[in-house]
């Protein structure tokens, strides 16, 4: 069996090592763009602030692909995908072959359409490490910054800069900061902690034009900069397989497989349109622990030993300044409230079942309320009270149900 | 492989379980100063009603989410099949925490924000310290052979 795998983040790893789970000596190569071993994406901002070093970035230890034989072609692109012969063009001009192919492109930065901001020099994205390290080479303790986007990266990057620069000003088009992952309450509260650390926001004022160094908002309001992130989303890399003739919505369309269209091509993590396991819609959950398990049960299916995945669902699990918060499913339920000074906790129940969360401070042993929700648990069997106090397996009442769950079985029911 | 098992039944919840796990990965010789240095947080815990009481560690799961959900590959399993985080590695983004269905990870405090988590005091060679102190057998060490 030859395999290839395009990309080296979460969703290729987790492919390699699902491989190897089944076929211990089938070829293996892979291809990336960058030219840097695997490592964390999401730790680019602690980079950045200088919370972790170099050899802290790494996803794996350095004889992760000698251990797995893995031939990588580093610092190459992929150009073109023939389905039918069963190929991909490198950019250096290399036709290779494979038998199984996996598609694990990730996403780009999406750069927002404001007059004069391609044209400027100080305006930069911020989603490799290539960018985190140009970007911490522009900036001095004098730096103005401005940072277009108030999602997981612009906040994650105002994180990272903070204390190395003069000040920080966010521009958010939405009503509240990370609005596809806050409700309004949850970020307000977020949003206190981090002006505290002299972090200013302005909402609802897009972004309008770039001349120089001035940036103007829609209202008209400028602001000087001195460094301009452009953090306003990604877009999945799915012109590979569209251009090869595969179906391609927002994100790559995958079955519960990680299969693609396109037979013998498979696509996990960022770049695919998978089922939420909460909502049941199909959408891009782009989160590093869907790709690698999205990356791993492809890669078992690759080497013969088909594995669906159809847990898939929105979680977050991220700190800022020292407050830690986890997220996970959907918000569209009745809500269980409980908002003090600092901490804050939403529960969201619909039909019996726990469907979604907000936690701030506390989020001690909310792995059980993902489970509840990922399982889709029938709360009936269960002590409610129990539940809304904490996260805590005294809450299945059934006495046969909690000694096997306690012992390590599974938390459905 | 051989897991700590809880016995709700003889379980008084007296959080020895909890001071001795703490203790013993303190790496201190003295329980009393271990204890008033700041201890981290014990890598097992009771949950009890009063009527009801068990302490629960990590089931160093065959399919372990924490461990494929860790953003920086901290999470590993070694070869005696033992779960173990890297805390030289590990940042505390708590993913882990976010994703495991037994809440058997925990935070480190003060300057250690990273995650802890059972090791089966592999570290020591000992019977986990949670099983060897517990004083009504309400913890064992044993095969199960489930997994």
């Amino acid at each position: 069996m030859n395999y290839v795998v395009i990309g080296n983040s979460a969703a290729a790893v987790g492919c390699v090592e699902g491989i190897r789970k089944v076929d211990a000596t089938g070829a293996i190569t892979l291809i990336s763009d960058e030219s840097h071993r695997a490592y964390s994406r999401p730790l680019i901002s602690y980079w950045l602030s200088g919370k972790v070093d170099d050899e802290r970035m790494y996803y794996r230890n350095e004889d992760f692909y000698e251990k797995n034989h893995v031939k990588t072609l580093l610092g190459v692109r992929v150009t073109a995908l023939d389905a039918a012969a069963k190929t991909v063009t490198l950019s250096d001009g290399t036709v290779l072959p494979y038998d199984s192919l996996m598609v694990a492109t990730g996403s780009r930065p999406f750069v927002p359409p404001i007059a004069g901001v391609q044209d400027c020099p100080q305006a930069v994205t911020f989603l490799d490490w290539d960018s985190a390290r140009r970007l911490k080479g522009m900036v001095n303790k004098k730096s103005r910054v401005v940072v277009l986007g108030a999602g997981l990266i612009g906040l994650k990057v105002t994180e990272g800069l903070a204390g190395h620069v003069a000040g920080i000003t966010v521009v958010e088009m939405a009503a509240h900061l990370m609005p596809s992952v806050l409700d309004d309450d949850s970020a307000a509260m977020l949003q206190r902690h981090i002006e505290k650390n002299g972090v200013s926001f302005i909402y609802e004022d897009p972004a309008a034009k770039v001349s120089g160094n001035l940036l103007t908002l829609g209202s008209g309001r400028e602001l000087a900069f001195d460094v301009l992130v452009l953090a306003a989303g990604v877009r999945p890399n799915v012109e590979l397989v569209r251009d090869a003739g595969g179906t391609v919505n927002r994100g790559i369309i995958v079955n519960s497989f990680m299969q693609t269209s396109l037979p013998d091509v498979y696509a996990a993590g960022d770049c695919v349109e998978a089922m939420d396991v909460v909502s049941g819609a199909r959408k891009i959950m782009a989160l590093l622990p869907n790709a690698y398990m999205q990356g791993e049960a492809a890669g078992k299916t690759m080497a013969g030993a088909p594995e669906g995945f159809e847990k898939s669902m929105p979680m977050n699990a991220i700190g800022f300044f020292g407050m830690p918060l986890c997220t996970a499913g959907d918000y569209d339920g009745e809500a269980y409230v409980k908002i003090e000074e600092d901490s804050f906790k939403k529960l969201f129940f619909k039909d019996d079942r726990l469907v979604g969360y907000i936690l701030i401070s506390d989020v001690d042993r909310a792995g059980i309320y993902t489970a509840l929700i990922r399982e889709k648990v029938d709360l009936k069997g269960v002590d409610l009270e129990l539940l809304r106090q904490r996260p805590q397996l005294m809450l299945f009442s059934n006495k046969a149900d909690r000694k096997r769950i306690v012992a390590g079985g599974s938390i459905t029911q | 492989m051989k897991k700590v098992f809880a016995i709700e039944e003889f379980c008084l919840a007296c959080h020895l379980c909890e001071y001795n796990c703490a203790f013993s990965h303190s790496g201190m010789k003295d329980m009393v100063k271990a204890y008033k240095s700041g201890f981290q947080p014990a890598r097992i815990q009771v949950e009890e009603s009063g009527e009801i009481n068990f302490a629960l560690n990590c089931r160093h799961c065959s399919d372990p989410v924490c461990m494929k959900a860790c953003i920086t590959g901290s999470i590993s399993r070694g070869e005696d099949g033992v779960i173990r985080v890297d805390t030289n590695k590990c940042v505390g983004c708590w993913t882990c925490v976010m994703t495991c269905p037994y809440g058997a990870v925990v935070r480190g405090r003060g300057d250690r924000k990273v995650a802890l988590k059972c090791d089966l005091c592999t570290e020591s060679g000992n019977t986990p310290a949670c099983v060897e102190g517990c004083p009504n057998r309400a913890l064992v060490f044993e095969e199960r052979g489930d997994d």
